[in-house]
């Protein structure tokens, strides 16, 4: 083989990967966007796929608003002060969700790490559960200040303690203990859930949201404010955890290996910690904990397409988007005039995953 | 040059290396022998900058390894540790990739395809590039890791290099025992790397460093050309083995053979 013959064949190696990276992207994304349409279209109302997309181009306040024919008037106040908010909010958290669950398995080297299972949507729904309830009168006036990112504060300092003693329970020198991860997961949820339990025992009905709310997670209160704070603080937590992509997987090799290919270990842990407490602390202050997301979506590109986190995790941001997209408009038609909290259809989706993961892994976890 | 100085390592109350003093040129291969629990594997982590000593200094090219910014000293020292586990399903060609890291931190270029296909080539493993390196044999995986890291030190960096080898025959046939020393003498030779491998065969060891330095109890008892190392008072001064000398019929490298203790 001449020279310049093999340096096309790895210059065709490498763009070969770029290619494989940019058809799984822009296929997922695709996918996301024609769910958006259909799922915008779907529901007591409904909205043919071509109107919404009519109605897409004519935002409220704007020229085209204006001219809706009268008939129409009621499905654009629906598309745009429901279902939009809603979708908007659903395609944040699905992201932060996967993308923390992904970046978790990677620093915690196992794939059964996801944010709702080890606890950290419950640090954070428990402390934005305590911000309401007993925050009482400054919480208020927080809220007069700086609106809708009042709440994700708390929910952030609740989401970072849980992250920080997951980390601290479960790893030493380096390596971590998938038995003791999911077991101090369990402890620290339980917790949550108790004491959100006695919250909403406590609270007046007007302060807070029911306990199926918290436990079980919601996309129906969904508001434009919301969404901007989600896109704010999720989104760019989001974007830091894919800058450090590939730094996430020399940690495959260890920590000692990643520091002598020239991470620091420790620097790389913080960013990701602060990150994914910050991710899932802004969504969850809104939604509520939903679950499974960070385990399936993740794992299913991996199934997919290998595990090189320079794909899997832009990749499962969008898996993410659409699983909860899906999750979403189920728990909305299943018993329509009611909706089913959307936690239950994910966790119906994500336990048989997780049961499956455990069985492949009897032997690592010590049994 | 690899400069230890004076140096030793305290874990806790436990002393595990104390008064190394070690000059390893590049161009030069120097395996490390001793009996199990001689602390070779703490000298080699303390040589890579893992470990920090409790004690005197390390030094690569004139400039303490602490002082070294992570980034810099993983383009020029490379380690391949014993029992290297990997978790997620990487082939083997992605986990040598792993090793182009420092010079990319991102995308994957054609140059690091390049190094990458070569480093398999030379350890004989380009049949296991597309394999799931988690379902590979010890010796495959030893040779992948091997790979790995002659491809994150593959190009002749801004100042020397330095190849640290910790155990790289423990999982091998003879004969893949002899290829990867044969590759490592052949880095040595390249003139700007220094390599440094602990070695538990003497013989082997004999056939293809330059020196040999026997560790026993935490400190080097001798470090010295073949020759002066491979005499029988030496070995049974490191390993209380009672052994003879002889000469290999190929070369004359000194073997040493034990006696039979009854």
């Amino acid at each position: 083989m001449n020279s310049s013959a093999s340096t096309m064949q790895f210059a065709t190696q490498a763009s070969r990967s770029l290619q494989l990276r940019s058809r799984v992207l822009i296929g997922l994304g695709i996918a996301l966007a024609i769910l958006v349409v259909l799922a915008a279209g779907i529901g007591a109302v409904s909205i043919p796929p071509l109107d919404v997309l009519k109605l897409l181009m004519s935002p409220p306040g704007s020229a085209a608003w204006q001219s809706i024919p009268q008939e129409q008037i009621q499905q654009a106040m629906v598309l745009w002060n429901i279902r939009l908010p809603r979708l908007a909010l659903g395609v944040l958290t699905g992201m932060a969700l996967a993308v923390s669950g992904a970046a978790m398995q990677a620093l915690l080297r196992n794939p059964l790490a996801e944010p709702g299972l080890v606890g950290i949507s419950g640090g954070a729904a428990l402390f934005a559960a305590l911000a309401i309830v007993l925050g009482g009168g400054w919480m208020v006036a927080l809220h007069e200040m700086i609106g809708e990112f009042a709440l994700p504060i708390f929910a952030f300092i609740g989401s970072l303690i849980a992250t920080i003693l997951i980390f601290v329970i479960s790893t030493r020198q380096g390596k971590t203990s998938i038995a003791l991860m999911l077991l101090a997961g369990i402890a620290i949820s339980s917790l949550c859930g108790a004491l959100i339990g006695l919250m909403t025992f406590i609270a007046s009905d007007l302060q807070m949201r029911s306990l199926n709310f918290w436990s079980l997670g919601s996309l129906g209160a969904a508001t434009w404010p919301m969404v901007t704070m989600v896109a704010c603080l999720s989104g760019s937590s989001v974007l830091v955890l894919l800058k450090q992509s590939s730094a996430l997987n020399t940690l495959a090799l260890g920590e000692v290996q990643a520091s002598l290919l020239g991470i620091s270990v420790r620097r790389l842990n913080q960013i990701c910690i602060a990150a994914i407490a910050l991710a899932v602390g802004a969504a969850v202050s809104v939604t509520g904990i939903i679950g499974f997301i960070g385990l399936v979506a993740p794992h299913l590109v991996r199934l997919s397409v290998g595990p090189d986190q320079r794909l899997v995790m832009p990749a499962a941001a969008l898996v993410g988007a659409i699983l909860i997209l899906l999750s979403d408009l189920l728990a909305r038609t299943i018993a329509m005039p009611t909706e089913v909290p959307v936690g239950i259809v994910t966790a119906l989706l994500g336990v048989p995953f997780f049961l499956a993961l455990l069985f492949r892994m009897r032997r690592k976890i010590g049994i | 040059m690899l400069e230890v100085i004076n140096t030793g390592l305290n874990i806790g109350s436990k002393t595990l290396l104390s008064d190394i003093n070690l000059m390893i040129a590049p161009g030069e291969l120097v395996a490390i022998c001793g009996p199990n629990g001689a602390g070779k594997s703490s000298l080699i982590r303390l040589l890579s900058g893992e470990l920090k000593p409790s004690v005197g200094e390390v030094l690569w090219d004139s400039k303490p390894l602490s002082e070294w910014s992570l980034l810099k000293l993983a383009r020029q020292r490379a380690l391949m540790q014993q029992h290297a586990e990997v978790g997620f399903s990487y082939t083997a060609l992605e986990i040598i990739l792993l090793g182009r890291h420092p010079h990319h931190q991102g995308t994957s270029r054609p140059q690091d395809y390049q190094i990458a296909t070569a480093a398999m080539e030379e350890v004989d493993a380009s049949h296991l590039a597309d394999q799931v390196y988690t379902t590979l044999s010890g010796g495959e995986q030893a040779r992948v890791q091997m790979a790995r890291v002659l491809a994150q030190i593959w190009e002749a960096a801004a100042g020397p290099r330095l190849l640290l080898l910790d155990e790289p025959t423990a999982a091998l046939d003879p004969r893949q025992q002899h290829r990867i020393l044969d590759i490592a003498r052949k880095w040595a030779n390249k003139g700007d790397v220094a390599v440094v491998a602990i070695v538990h065969d003497l013989n082997l060891a004999a056939q293809y460093a330059d020196r040999i330095a026997l560790l026993r109890d935490g400190r080097l008892q001798a470090v010295g050309e073949v020759e002066t190392i491979m005499t029988p008072a030496m070995v049974e001064a490191c390993f209380d083995l009672p052994c003879v000398l002889l000469n290999h019929p190929d070369g004359g490298t000194p073997m040493i053979a034990a006696r039979r203790q009854l």
